[in-house]
This record gives C-alpha cells, structure tokens and sequence, in this order.
C-alpha cells in the first residue's frame, strides 16, 4: 500500500503542473472548479483502463468461465458487505445493518466462505454503503468535484471517505504471505472493472462528452445514495427550468 | 365465486390508468419478450431495438426529455432542429436502453411504493433491478397527459437521465451551435448503428 501511496503523491504533483486545458467554450460547472487538474486525472485513468485494465479484465472473461467469475465477484462482496454492515450502523439504519450482517453470516457459513450468494435468494436484499456516504448522512457537503487517480470519480467529502474504507480494509493485511496479497488485491481490482465491462461500453457510446457525462452522473448518484440512506426520506424530484415552453 | 374471483383479479392486475400499473404491465412485457427470445439472448441487438420501439416508445413523452434536456438553448432552435434534435436523441437513448436491457438475464424488478397524492400529475415510479451483481436502482419519471401517463425522465442508480445530458448539450452547443450538436447525434447514432 505505501508504494501506491507513493505513487499517488507522485502522480499529484505532477499533473498540478501539467494541467490539460478545458475545451474553448464549455461552461464551468460551479460543482467542479478544479476541472483543468482533473481532466487531466481523467485523461490519465481513461489511458491507464484502455491499455491496461481493460485488456486485463477482457483476458479475465476469456479465461474465466461465468459462474468462476460469478463466485469471485460473490467473495468479495461478500467481505464489501461487512462494511456496509458497518456503514449502515453508522449512518442509523439498524435494520439494514443487521440484515446486511445476517448476509455475511449465511454467506461465510452456508456459502462456502463466501464464493454462493444464498442470503439474495433468501431474502436478505444486498445493499452498497461506504464511509463518503456515512459522511453525507451525517451532513458533512461534499465539497468540490475530484477525478482521483485510478479511484476515479469523487468530490472532498467521498476522498476522505475512499481514505477511510482503505484504512479500515483489514483482511488483506492480515495475510502474512505478500505474494498472496497482492495477487489477491490485483484480482480485486479486475473483478471491480469486470462487474462493469458491459456498461462502461454503454457509456462510452451515450456520452457526449465522457468527462462531464461522468461527473454529472457521479455527483447525482452520491447524492441520491445519500438521500436514500436517510431512512424514510425519498430522493428529491430535480427541477427542471423551462418546464413549459 | 366467479364474483370473488373477478375481484380477486381485479385488485391484483395493474391497471394502466396509473402510473405504477403502467409501469408493471409495459416491464413485464418487455422482461417477458426478451426472456423468451433466444435471438435476445445471443445479443442480437437490432431485434432489442425493434422491440424498445414497438413497447416502449409508445409511452415516452422524447419531446419533452430533449426540450428539457435543452434547457435555454431550446428556444434558439428552429422548429426543424429541434424535430432532428428529438429523433436523434430518441434514437441514442433507444440504442443505450436496448444494449442494457439485452443484458436482462435472471434478474427481477421490484417495485417500491408508490408515493404520490391522487391528483398529481408529475410521478416517479421507484423500482431496484435485483439480480447477481448489485441491485439496480431504476426510477422512472410519468407525467400525465390527455393521451395517458407518459414516462419523460429515467433514473439509472441515482442520476437522472436529462439532468446527465443538460450539461453535455450545453457544452457541444457552446462549441459548435445547434447544428453541431445534430450532427454529433447524428455521427454518433450511425456508428453505433454499425457496430451492431
């Protein structure tokens, strides 16, 4: 972890000084006032998933067969859910958070550690929490809109966050044999890329300008996470100008 | 008994008249037709495409997802420009919609309740695509007109489809005029077209 750490000190400092420009004309969004810097970011992750990730995670769905796939993706998340677990607890939501550790409890035990999802089938709905949206209940603003490398898309509130859920990420580090840890974090990461093979490429086709399509996803769907945690509150209708002509 | 039956039928059915009850009817039978089409099920997207057109465009209100996805700049295009606008925009989200939908497999939609006052006319609709992979959030955005509910807006976990494109429209428009954002659409949508 601390060579990644390393490289992304490194990495900041040196797209601060190469900042790629904002095409002419655009309109700055007030949400993202650090747009040149993380454009570049952008520009960045776009080359590091088209030459590396991406080829990686096409040989992974080659070599894989769906339901080894399947069950990999079952494993981690079901290590993800004792976080949402957790999540849940610190955002309030006490039902959910029981139910998400009742998750991890069918999953371990009568799933072998993980590998077959039986709580979904069983009743027990799966759910996604994080520490960026524990802030956000909690009423912390998200402040400006980030592109971290390789995390990428995120705002202050959710950095902080990203930071907390890799702190917190306790079982790796307790395996004592590096090699393993790390092949296992590599295989990580090429599961999270491979849950969205097919929509990344939906997304690619329907965006006009990737960039802004991506942050004006990102930043409506935190927000609408964040609304949607606050138990009994639904998630606001936008409000359109110009309703009728 | 045939009474209790009937009303027994009655409750349970979804009655198009609402918004919800459209909802249900219009993805049961999209879910249906794609399940049970083994053309689908290999990825044959054209037929995908045939049938958004044919089920689902009927109840969709384009002209008022582009105007609203326009915002001001609606105005400054021609009665012309914006009829182009709205079919090529209908045709990049048809295109977007069939490439998701043919990725249905096994998952089933649940739907949230409902939560809306008998005389509103502007509606969402919640439901969570639940499969193998995380649940997905789709929400959809009915307005009532004299020619029935009409869904104008969707939501796919958590962003709103105009509000995704508001910016992204300003943009292309700022840079090269309402023309250029046509002829954008319209590059984009037969490359897309191409690439099957």
């Amino acid at each position: 972890m601390s060579s990644l750490k390393r490289f992304f000190l490194l990495f900041i400092s040196a797209s601060t000084i190469g900042c790629a420009s904002i095409p002419a004309g655009s309109e700055r969004s007030p949400s993202d006032p650090w747009e040149s810097f993380n454009r570049s970011v952008f520009a960045f992750n776009e080359g590091l998933d088209d030459y590396l990730l991406k080829p990686i995670t096409k040989g992974y769905r080659f070599i894989l067969p769906k339901p080894a796939q399947q069950g990999i993706d079952n494993f981690f998340g079901n290590y993800r859910d004792i976080y949402t677990s957790a999540n849940n607890l610190l955002q309030g939501n006490f039902s959910m958070a029981f139910s998400d550790l009742m998750r991890v409890v069918v999953n371990t035990i009568f799933g072998l550690g993980g590998f077959i999802d039986m709580a979904t089938p069983g009743g027990l709905e799966k759910h996604k929490a994080d520490f960026g949206q524990t802030f956000g209940v909690w009423g912390i603003p998200s402040g400006p809109y980030v592109v971290l490398p390789i995390f990428g898309p995120s705002s202050v509130r959710d950095t902080f966050g990203t930071a907390a859920d890799l702190e917190t990420d306790y079982l790796f580090r307790l395996l004592p044999d590096v090699a393993l840890r790390n092949s296992l974090t590599a295989l990580r990461v090429v599961n999270a890329r491979n849950t969205y093979f097919e929509a990344g490429d939906l997304l690619e086709g329907a965006a006009i300008d990737k960039y802004t399509f991506t942050r004006d996803a990102y930043i409506q769907r935190r927000q609408y996470q964040i609304d949607q945690a606050k138990e009994g509150k639904e998630p606001p209708m936008p409000v359109y100008e110009n309703q009728y002509q | 008994m045939s009474f209790f039956v009937g009303q027994a039928y009655a409750q349970s059915a979804p009655d198009s008249n609402t918004p919800d009850g459209l909802i249900k009817i219009i993805v049961a039978d999209v879910i249906t037709s794609i399940k049970s089409d083994p053309e689908i099920q290999k990825g044959n997207i054209p037929r995908v495409v045939d049938l958004v057109e044919k089920k689902i465009v009927p109840h969709t209100d384009m002209r008022r997802t582009t105007q609203l996805a326009m915002g001001k700049n609606w105005s400054k295009a021609s009665p012309e420009q914006q009829n182009q606008l709205i079919m090529e925009f209908k045709n990049l989200l048809i295109r977007t919609y069939s490439g998701a939908l043919s990725q249905l497999r096994d998952q089933t939609v649940q739907y949230k309740p409902l939560r809306a006052a008998p005389g509103d006319t502007d509606v969402i609709v919640r439901t969570v695509v639940v499969g193998k992979a995380d649940p997905i959030p789709l929400d959809y955005r009915l307005e009532k007109t004299n020619d029935g509910w009409k869904v104008y807006d969707i939501n796919i976990m958590g962003a709103w489809l105009i509000e995704a494109y508001r910016n992204q429209f300003t943009n292309q428009i700022s840079q090269n005029g309402v023309d250029g954002l046509i002829r954008f659409l319209q590059e984009r949508n037969a490359m897309l077209a191409g690439k099957k």
